[in-house]
C-alpha cells in the first residue's frame, strides 16, 4: 500500500479517487444540500418504479388501454381540444421552476423581501397546478366515470395507474407548497440571517425535482 | 459566502436537561444506537421463538399440536420478514451504523440529529404495527415473505385480510425509517469526517455500512411502490398484480393484472437487501479479522473496490429468484451470468480475510471466535448460491429446503455471527463493562457447531426432495423415511441452539451490572472509536477537540513501533516512517 503521496503520479483513475477521497467532505457543498441530493436520487427511484411498473402493467394488459387524448380533452364551447388542460398544467409547473430560481438568486443576494416574495409566487403556481389536478380528477370522477377499479373506456389498469401517478406526484408538489411557505416565512423574519440562505436553494432542488418528474409523468402518461 | 466544511463547524447540539431528554427523547446517535439494537433484539426473540414453533411442528408432527396450518404460515411469514429487515437490517444499519459512523470518523454527532431521532422513533412504530398484525383476526399473513400476490390478498389464504394490510403499512413506516437514517449515515459519512479522515483511511465498517445504506436508498423504493400497488389491490380493489382467478366456478371482480410485476419489484428491493445486510457484515468481519489477528487487513483498496463493486453488481441480479417464474432463456442467461460475476469480487474479500489471517498473531478472543467462524459459514452459503445462481440447477432445487439451508447459511447465521461478534467488541465501549467470556465461548461454540446440525441436513433433504413451506409432510412415498429423522434432529439441534441464544441476552444483562470494568482500548485497536476520552464516550464524543487522524484505520505490528498497534491519531514519528497511508 503507497501511501497517498507516491499513488497521485500513477493515472487518471488514482487521481481520481484522491480528490473525492480527502478528509472532511465529499462534496464542497452544504451538507444539507447533499443529503437534499441523495434523497432525490432515492426518490428518483420511486418514481422510476412507479413508471417502470406502469409500462408494464400497460405492456401486459389483455384490455386495450383508452386514448389518453380523448380522454384529457376539454372542450370551451367549441370542439375538443385535447390535452389542453395538461398543457396549461405544464406550463404553469414550468414557468413556477423559473420563480424558484429567481427566489435562490435573490437569498443568495441576502435580499429578504423579494426572495420571500418570489418563494410565495412560486408555492402559489404550485397551489394553482394542484387545483387544476383536482379539478382534472372530479372531471374524470364525477363526469366520465373512472374509477380506480374500472373504467367505461378499456383496461381498468388505466384509472389505477392514473390516480395512484398523478396523486403520487401531487402529493409531492403539495408537500413541496408547504415547505416552500414555511421557508418563506422564515426568510421573512430573519431565520437564516445567521445560518445563510442554502436552505432557499436546497428547497429550489426539491421543487426543481419535482417539476422533472411531472414532465416524465407528462410524456409517459399522456403523449403515450 | 466561502463554503466551510462540517467538521470545521462545531455542530451546535441540543444538550439534554432531563432524563427523559437524555435517554428517551435522545438526539445522540449512541442512544438512539443502543435503542435500536434493544428494538431488533427484542423482535428478533419473537421471530426466535417463530422459528421454534414451526421446527416443532416439523420434527415432531402432530404431537404438539400447537399450531395450525394457518398460524404455521403466518409464523414462517413473519420469521423471515422480521429477520430480513426488522432485525439485520435495523441492527447493522440503525444499530452499528448509528454507534460507528460518528465515532470512526471522528464526528460528533450524526448531520442531523433530530431527523435521526425521529428515524428511530418511526421505525418503533413499524415495529408496533407489525407485532399487532398478530392480533388482528384472520391473524398476520401468511403469504411467505415474498408476500406474493395474488395469494397474499386472496380471501382464503392465511392473514389476507387485515394481516397483509398492516404488513404493508408497517414495511411502509420502516422505509420511512430507513431512509431518515440513512440520509444521515451517508451525510455523516461523506461529509463531516474529522481533519486527516480521508475516505481510503476509513474503517471498512463504515465503507460496508455506508454502501449498504446507499443500496437500501435506492433497493427499497421498489417495495414501496410494490406496497403501495398491493395495499390499493387489497383496500380499493384495483387490479395492479391481480389476474381474474376462477374459483370454486366463481370469477373474481379482478382482471387482468400482473402478478410478475410484484416479483420483479419485490426482488429489485429483495436482492439488493441480501447485501443490505451483507456489506456491513462484511466490513465488521474485517476490522474483527485485523484487530485480533494483530495485522493490517490484506488488500485495503481492493476491499474497498470490492464492497463498490458487489454494491453496483446486486442490482442486476434480481431474476435469479424468479427462474421458475418463466422468463426468457436469455434473459435465464443475463442472470446467471451476472449472478456467477457478482461472486468474484465476493470470493475476493473471502481470499483476503484468510490472507488477513495468515500468519496473524491471532488471538482467540470471543469477537475473533465468531469472525473466524463467519468465514466458515460465508465460505458455505456462497458456494451453495453458486448452484443456485444456474437456471439448470436452480429449478429442481427451487422451493425445497436446499434454498433454506443455502441462505440460512449465508443470510440468516453468517451476519448473526458477525452481530455477535461486534456486541463482544464493541460493548466495552458502550457500557464500561466486558461481557462475560465464558458465556461468549459457550454461545460460540453451541451456536457455530449448532448451525451445521440444522442448516447441514437441510441441503440434503433439500436434494431429496423435501418442499419448503409445508406444514406437514406425512407419509409421501416420494422421499424416504430418513427425511423424518432428520427433521427431527435439526429440530432437537435448533432448540439447543435457540436456547444458547438466551444465554447470550443473559450475559448482556448480567455484565451490564457485573461485568468486569473496562479499559477504554480493551482489544488494543487502532481506530477512533478507542480513543475517546471518556467510556463510554459523552454527549459530543470529543471533548473540547476533535481528533485529528495521521494514518489509516489498520496500522497492526508496524515494525519499530512502540507497540503492536498505532492509534489513527498519532503523528507519523521516525521510526514508523513506512507506514502512513
Ligand atoms: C435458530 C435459528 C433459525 C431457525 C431454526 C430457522 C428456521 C426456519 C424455518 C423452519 C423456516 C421455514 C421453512 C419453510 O417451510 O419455508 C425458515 C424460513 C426462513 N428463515 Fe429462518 N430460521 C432461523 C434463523 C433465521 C435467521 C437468522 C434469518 C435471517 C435472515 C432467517 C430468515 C428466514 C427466511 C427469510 C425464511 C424464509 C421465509 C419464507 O420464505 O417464507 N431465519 N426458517
Ligand atoms: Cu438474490
Amino acid at each position: 500500500m503507497a501511501s497517498s503521496g507516491q499513488i497521485a503520479d500513477q493515472g487518471v483513475v488514482n487521481d481520481l479517487v484522491e480528490d473525492w477521497s480527502q478528509d472532511k467532505e465529499v462534496f464542497k457543498v452544504h451538507w444539507g444540500k447533499a443529503m437534499m441530493w441523495i434523497f432525490l436520487l432515492s426518490d428518483t427511484f420511486i418514481f422510476t418504479s412507479f413508471l417502470t411498473g406502469y409500462m408494464k402493467i400497460r405492456a401486459s394488459s389483455t384490455i386495450p388501454w383508452p386514448n389518453a387524448s380523448e380522454i384529457f380533452a376539454l372542450s370551451f364551447g367549441g370542439d375538443p381540444i385535447p390535452l389542453i388542460l395538461i398543457a396549461i398544467m405544464t406550463f404553469v409547473l414550468i414557468t413556477s421552476s423559473g420563480t424558484m430560481a429567481l427566489a435562490v438568486n435573490y437569498g443568495y443576494r441576502r435580499d429578504r423581501g423579494k426572495t420571500a416574495l418570489f418563494l410565495f409566487i412560486t408555492a402559489a403556481f404550485g397551489l394553482l397546478f394542484v387545483g387544476m389536478q383536482a379539478f382534472e380528477w372530479t372531471k374524470l370522477i364525477v363526469d366520465e366515470g373512472v374509477r380506480p377499479w374500472s373504467n367505461p373506456f378499456g383496461a381498468p389498469q388505466f384509472g389505477a395507474c392514473f390516480f395512484m401517478i398523478t396523486g403520487f406526484h401531487g402529493g409531492h408538489v403539495s408537500g413541496g407548497v408547504i415547505y416552500l411557505t414555511y421557508v418563506a416565512i422564515g426568510v421573512l423574519n430573519g431565520r437564516y440571517e445567521k445560518k445563510g440562505y442554502d436552505i432557499v436553494e436546497i428547497a429550489g432542488l426539491y421543487w426543481h425535482f419535482v417539476d422533472l418528474v411531472w414532465v416524465f409523468i407528462f410524456a409517459f402518461f399522456y403523449l403515450w | 459566502m466561502a463554503h466551510v466544511a462540517l467538521a470545521d463547524k462545531g455542530q451546535e447540539l441540543a444538550h439534554p436537561k432531563t432524563w427523559i431528554g437524555a435517554y428517551v427523547w435522545s438526539q445522540d446517535h449512541k442512544v438512539i444506537g443502543i435503542q435500536y439494537i434493544i428494538t431488533a433484539t427484542l423482535v428478533g426473540l419473537v421471530a426466535l421463538a417463530l422459528s421454534a414453533m414451526m421446527r416443532l411442528q416439523l420434527g415432531f408432527p402432530g404431537v404438539f399440536d400447537l399450531i395450525q396450518p394457518n398460524e404455521y404460515y403466518s409464523a414462517v411469514t413473519m420469521h423471515g420478514m422480521i429477520m430480513v429487515v426488522f432485525m439485520l437490517t435495523a441492527f447493522f444499519l440503525g444499530g452499528f451504523g448509528n454507534l460507528l459512523i460518528p465515532l470512526m470518523c471522528g464526528a460528533r454527532d450524526m448531520a442531523f440529529p433530530y431527523m435521526n431521532m425521529l428515524s428511530f422513533w418511526v421505525y418503533l412504530a413499524s415495529v408496533i404495527v407489525l407485532c399487532a398484525s398478530f392480533f388482528v383476526p384472520g391473524g398476520a399473513t401468511g403469504a411467505g415473505w415474498t408476500l406474493y400476490p395474488p395469494q397474499a390478498i386472496t380471501e382464503g389464504s392465511a392473514g389476507s385480510g387485515m394481516g397483509i394490510i398492516l404488513m404493508l403499512v408497517s414495511l411502509a413506516l420502516f422505509i420511512v425509517a430507513f431512509t431518515m437514517g440513512g440520509l444521515n449515515y451517508i451525510t455523516t459519512a461523506f461529509q463531516a469526517r474529522t481533519r486527516g479522515m480521508t475516505l481510503m483511511r476509513m474503517p471498512l465498517s463504515v465503507w460496508g455500512i455506508v454502501m449498504a445504506t446507499i443500496l437500501g436508498l435506492l433497493a427499497f423504493p421498489a417495495l414501496l411502490v410494490a406496497a403501495i400497488m398491493m395495499l390499493l389491490d387489497a383496500l380499493l380493489g384495483t387490479s395492479f398484480f391481480m389476474p381474474a382467478i376462477s374459483d370454486l366456478g366463481e370469477v373474481s371482480s379482478t382482471t387482468g393484472g400482473t402478478p410478475i410485476l410484484f416479483q420483479h419489484l419485490f426482488w429489485f428491493f429483495g436482492h439488493p437487501e441480501v447485501y443490505i445486510v451483507a456489506l456491513p457484515m462484511f466490513g465488521i468481519a474485517s476490522d474483527l479479522i485485523s484487530t485480533h489477528a494483530r495485522k493490517n487487513i490484506f488488500g485495503y483498496r481492493m476491499m474497498v473496490w470490492a464492497i463498490i463493486a458487489i454494491g453496483g453488481l446486486s442490482f442486476i441480479v434480481w431474476a435469479h429468484h424468479m427462474y421458475v417464474s418463466g422468463m426468457n432463456p436469455y434473459f435465464g442467461f443475463f442472470f446467471a451470468t451476472t449472478t456467477l460475476i457478482i461472486a468474484v469480487p465476493t470470493a475476493l474479500k473471502v481470499y483476503n480475510w484468510v490472507l488477513t489471517l495468515w500468519q496473524g498473531n491471532i488471538h482467540l478472543n470471543v469477537p475473533m471466535l465468531f469472525a473466524i467462524g463467519f468465514i466458515f459459514t460465508f465460505i458455505h452459503g456462497g458456494i451453495t448460491g453458486l448452484f443456485l445462481g444456474n437456471v439448470a440447477v436452480d429449478v429442481p432445487l427451487s422451493d425445497t429446503y436446499f434454498v433454506i439451508g443455502h441462505f440460512h447459511m449465508v443470510m440468516g447465521v453468517s451476519p448473526f455471527l458477525i452481530v455477535f461478534g461486534g456486541m463482544y467488541h464493541w460493548y466495552p465501549k458502550f457500557t464500561g463493562r466486558m461481557l462475560n467470556d465464558t458465556m461468549g465461548k459457550i454461545h460460540f461454540w453451541v451456536t457455530f457447531l449448532g448451525t451445521y446440525a440444522i442448516y447441514l441436513p437441510m441441503h440434503y433433504i433439500g436434494i431429496l426432495g423435501v418442499p419448503r413451506r409445508y406444514f406437514a409432510y406425512g407419509s409421501l412415498d416420494s422421499f424416504p423415511d430418513s427425511v423424518h429423522v432428520i427433521n427431527t434432529s435439526i429440530t432437537i439441534a435448533a432448540l439447543i441452539v435457540g436456547t444458547a441464544q438466551l444465554l447470550f441476552i443473559y450475559n448482556l444483562v448480567w455484565s451490564l451490572f457485573k461485568g468486569e470494568k473496562a479499559s477504554s482500548n480493551p482489544w488494543r485497536a487502532t481506530t477512533l472509536e478507542w480513543q475517546t476520552p471518556d467510556t463510554p464516550p459523552k454527549h459530543g464524543n470529543w471533548g473540547p477537540e476533535l481528533p485529528v487522524v495521521h494514518r489509516w484505520a489498520y496500522s497492526y505490528s508496524v515494525p519499530g513501533a512502540r507497540e503492536d498497534f498505532i492509534p489513527q491519531t498519532e503523528e507519523p514519528s521516525e521510526n514508523t516512517k513506512g507506514d502512513v497511508h
